[in-house]
């Protein structure tokens, strides 16, 4: 199903963030292999020059990659009514096997692009750019990233196949097709609920120490990796019952809803942050061993985690707040 | 952070200024920026109001419509039909339809002749929809001729006119009384055109459907769920062959981004040149090009989309009548109702902001990294 | 103010388009200390090399090869993002055509350079005026800088270049198109700002400036080497 303005539009953004990121990738080479600090020749202030002009192609792709990864989102649920069986953007995420790996491809290939953008920026601090191979080596792990992200949304937008009448048959749609949309992995509430405050405690407490002793990056950033996906479930198995004041309804999307007063929006946005920065922390804080990151560094990993710690207080502040609101209970 | 936003703002206000100064110097790109967006969310508003219309539509209609098939074509519905859906469990109400197409060869237009199941019409009288009452200048109490298909000619009288709130589909309709169609098209008494039924509860159509066609073999029983698909698919499709067709427009619209974003006047590049010489870092430069950028591109946005809504839903998409008026001769004369959705606009900004904003990076890129001592010399 | 080192050169040489068929030597093999709190001139022919010499001296441009150091700071090597913050804290620059941007007002003119660093911006404002109330020009705060004399166009030159208040302000031919009054006042400024304690390098060839009184050092340069010091 090519033939949509809005798939249009996704691929040929995709196509252009392959393009983008193949294009700082190949001046990532050059500068990677024939970057000389020590030399004063005008190749080396060319290769500097081409910093920026990567720098801002990845800036570029990392917002494009935002908006479409929330465009992508929500055409699925538009498309809902063309699946037989589908509800909302999990039916048709779901109307092809590719459906969740690529939206998966896209969340993931965000935190990759903010990692890098936020080491580029702990680079841009050094004086002596310390991180130069370091960080267009990470670029180049970047390009198989972007092209496989692109790779699997073609794959599934040409699979699928929308459930329209033809002029010829009597084919009927209306068949049982029940659990389509229903395979999410699905927790009991009281686990799901233990393992969303506990997962958002432990990252929060994390976080609140490394603003301390920016040493313990190293722990938060696979923490906040592993708490990412925790969440993901508990909102999937319980949160979002609590929203839609369905037991039945299990969707991560529909929050983004106006029937649900954007809700989503508010548990997404400081979810996605505070993650992209808990992980970035710590290759950050890595590189304090520059010498001319020594400082700037550990600041920078302390302000992230900062900011990472007010994200989660507020992810568990809104998800406090549905619950405390909902017309469902499960425990009296 | 804070001076992360000060240096920002002092960024944007420098930006402001300097677009101030240069107003003629964006004018050109501005238009055709302004344009493309004019069109692609003039057919996004269009194609979105009339999905809606059709949903709408399609909402009253039956839930399940049973046609028959002989040899893959349409064919009229035994009325015994009737009875074997009325029997079956989960149905609410059966009803046969009677309706058909006709040619007005002066005119050059379709009708749709229909028998209302609702709206009881005298014999002899027609009440007739908007677009026939534009076109053939009708008003009720006026007569009317058509020609059968055996060659009679037919006299009715109109006995009133649609009202236009729902012209998108009333526009070409004829209704006239069972007696006057059968005999106007010579339609076998025992027949039908097709059979429409509802259902007790709306969670079992599919149920009900399947029973309906295992009863009758060789019946075709389509959903409204079907249609529904049917029809958002076919949007969808169509809007998707306009953005094919209009794609050209944007990449003229890319490449003019790229050359306006190249070729700076040596006056821009003496003034990048002073600013980095008087302690601007090449990233500050990128940040005001950028916000020029963004600037000229909310601008645009905000102007097209503004001036594409007027069009449609206060114009009724003037400016396509006459490439719709192509598809049908009674061009129905309705209002869309009026809605935004963020993924049209999203879609929109894919179209537009997103290749301009690409387009430019690497102009920008070059303009930025120029010698700081090129004022020098 | 003693008699330091605030900027030295070692071998320092400044090809143009190394490695074109147009590659020029413009300078060649400088060794030249620049002392704290003086007024050095660097004297010579048109093309002689004065205004290549000095963007290197001012952090404008890197030297081909050689060294430059900043307070005994090595910033030869040192990538342009950083060398334009030690520019920007460091250097004012007078250019020779002046390069105010055409179409702002003299104020916001002189409020430029500052902007990067965003300082508040009533502050940046008042630093302004105060600068342009210095230079008695208070009265040509708003005025388009294309409706500006040249001598006032000059003043507002200097005003931008002090804003960031750097130790070291850099002026190329300073007096090149003003005729002997306004020369005069530019070197009474001068002489101001080096009772301030500011570092001034000056390009020319008017006798009329490097033998003034105030003047310390002048440096002949000829076809980019050091033909005479004093
Ligand atoms: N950007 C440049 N590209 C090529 N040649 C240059 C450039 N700038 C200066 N030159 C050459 O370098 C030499 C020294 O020039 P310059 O430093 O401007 O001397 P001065 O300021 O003493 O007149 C001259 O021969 C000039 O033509
Ligand atoms: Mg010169």
């Amino acid at each position: 199903m090519l033939f949509h303005p809005t798939i249009m539009a996704l691929l040929l953004w995709s196509a252009a963030a392959v393009a983008g990121v193949a294009v700082a990738a190949a001046y990532g080479w050059t500068i990677l292999m024939e970057w000389n600090p020590a030399s004063g020749s005008a190749r080396q202030l060319v290769l500097e020059r081409r910093t920026y002009l990567v720098s801002t192609l990845m800036a570029v792709v990392l917002w494009g990659e935002v908006l479409s990864l929330w465009l992508f989102v929500y055409n699925a649920d538009a498309m809902a009514v063309m699946f037989v069986g589908a509800m909302c953007a999990v039916g048709s995420l779901n109307a092809d096997p590719y459906g969740f790996p690529a939206l998966i491809a896209k969340i993931a290939l965000f935190f990759l692009a903010v990692v890098w953008l936020q080491v580029n920026r702990a680079d841009n601090q050094g004086w002596d750019y310390p991180l130069v191979r370091v960080k267009y080596a990470l670029l180049l792990i970047l390009v198989p990233a972007v092209v496989l992200s692109a790779g699997l949304q073609y794959a599934y937008f040409s699979g699928l196949r929308a459930d329209v009448l033809t002029s010829c048959c009597s084919k009927l749609f209306e068949v049982d097709r029940e659990g389509v949309g229903a395979d999410m992995s699905s927790l009991a509430p009281m686990p799901a609920l233990v393992l969303l405050y506990g997962g958002l405690g432990l990252t929060l407490l994390l976080s609140v120490w490394t603003w301390r002793r920016p040493v313990l990056s190293a722990a938060l950033a696979p923490v906040a990796a592993a708490v990412f996906v925790a969440v993901m479930v508990s909102v999937v198995s319980v949160v979002s019952t609590y929203v839609y004041a369905q037991p039945q309804h299990h969707c991560p999307f529909c929050l983004l809803k106006p029937e649900y007063g954007y809700v989503g929006y508010a548990l997404y946005l400081p979810l996605f942050v505070g993650t992209a920065l808990a992980v970035s922390s710590w290759p950050v804080h890595h590189f304090r061993r520059a010498a001319s990151l020594a400082q700037a560094a550990p600041a920078m990993t302390r302000s992230m985690a900062w900011v990472a710690a007010a994200c989660y207080v507020a992810v568990a502040v809104v998800c406090t707040w549905i619950i405390a609101a909902s017309e469902l209970y499960y425990f009296r | 952070m804070n001076h992360f936003f000060a240096r920002h703002l002092y960024l944007v206000d420098f930006t402001v200024a300097s677009l101030g100064r240069r107003r003629g110097r964006n004018l050109g790109l501005f238009a055709v920026y302004v344009l493309l967006v004019f069109v692609l969310a003039s057919v996004s508003l269009m194609t979105h109001g009339l999905r809606r219309e059709a949903q709408a539509i399609l909402e009253s209609s039956p839930e399940i419509v049973v046609q028959r098939m002989i040899a893959g074509r349409n064919d009229p519905v035994p009325t015994g039909a009737v009875a074997a859906i009325t029997g079956i469990r989960g149905v609410r109400a059966v009803q046969g339809r009677l309706w058909g197409y006709y040619y007005d060869a002066g005119m050059r237009a379709n009708y749709t002749l229909m028998v209302p199941p609702d709206r009881p019409v005298e014999s002899g009288a027609v009440v007739i929809g908007g677009g026939i009452a534009r076109l053939r200048q009708l008003d009720t109490g006026d007569i009317v001729h058509f020609m059968a298909p055996d060659g009679r000619i037919v006299r009715f009288t109109v006995s009133g006119t649609l009202d236009s709130a729902s012209e998108l589909v009333s526009a070409d309709l004829v209704l006239m009384n069972e007696g006057d169609f059968r005999a106007f098209f010579g339609f076998p008494a025992d027949r039908f055109t097709d059979v429409v039924a509802s259902v007790r509860n709306p969670r079992e159509v599919g149920t009900v459907a399947s029973k309906i066609a295992l009863a009758l073999p060789e019946a075709r029983v389509v959903t409204r769920a079907d249609m529904l698909r049917t029809y958002e698919a076919l949007f969808d499709w169509r809007g998707g062959m306009v953005a094919v067709v209009l794609s050209g427009a944007v990449l003229a619209f890319v490449i003019l981004a790229w050359d306006k974003a190249a070729g700076l006047s040596a006056d821009e590049r003496r003034e990048i040149g002073v600013l980095k010489a008087i302690g601007w870092e090449t990233s500050d430069v990128i940040a005001v090009k950028f916000w020029e950028g963004a600037l000229v591109s909310l601008l645009a946005f905000l102007a097209g989309y503004v001036l594409a809504y007027g069009h449609v839903f206060y114009f009724s998409g003037a400016l396509f009548e006459p490439a719709l008026k192509g598809w049908a001769i009674l061009y129905p004369r309705f209002r869309l109702v009026p809605e935004i959705n963020g993924q049209q606009v999203a879609t929109i900004f894919f179209f537009t902001v997103v290749p301009y904003t690409l387009a430019t990076i690497f102009p920008i890129w070059r303009a930025a990294t120029i010698d700081p001592d090129t004022v020098m010399r | 103010m003693t008699d330091t080192v605030l900027i030295s050169l070692k071998k320092v040489s400044k090809i143009h388009n190394e490695g074109r068929p147009n590659e020029v030597q413009a300078v060649v093999g400088i060794d030249l200390d620049i002392a704290r709190g003086k007024v050095t001139v660097l004297r010579g022919a048109s093309g002689s090399g004065k205004t290549t010499l000095l963007t290197v001296i001012g952090c404008l441009a890197r030297p081909s090869s050689g060294r430059v150091a900043l307070d005994g700071r090595d910033i030869s090597g040192m990538p342009e993002r950083f060398l334009t913050r030690i520019r920007q804290e460091t250097f004012g620059f007078v250019f020779q055509g002046f390069n105010l941007l055409r179409g702002m007002s003299a104020l916001d003119n002189i409020m430029l350079p500052a902007y990067p660093q965003a300082p508040p911006h009533r502050w940046l404002r008042r630093r302004a005026l105060d600068l342009l109330s210095m230079l008695r020009l208070e009265h040509r705060a708003d005025t388009p800088v294309e409706m500006l004399s040249g001598g006032e166009a000059q003043r507002t030159a200097i005003a931008r270049a002090l804003v960031n208040d750097p130790p070291i302000l850099i002026a190329d031919e300073p007096t090149a198109n003003l005729d002997t009054a306004l020369t005069r006042e530019f070197l009474g400024i001068a002489e101001t700002l080096k009772a301030q304690g500011k570092t001034l390098i000056l390009t020319s060839h008017d006798p009329r400036v490097f033998e003034a009184g105030m003047v310390d050092h002048v440096v002949t340069l000829r076809d980019g080497r050091v033909e005479e010091r004093r």
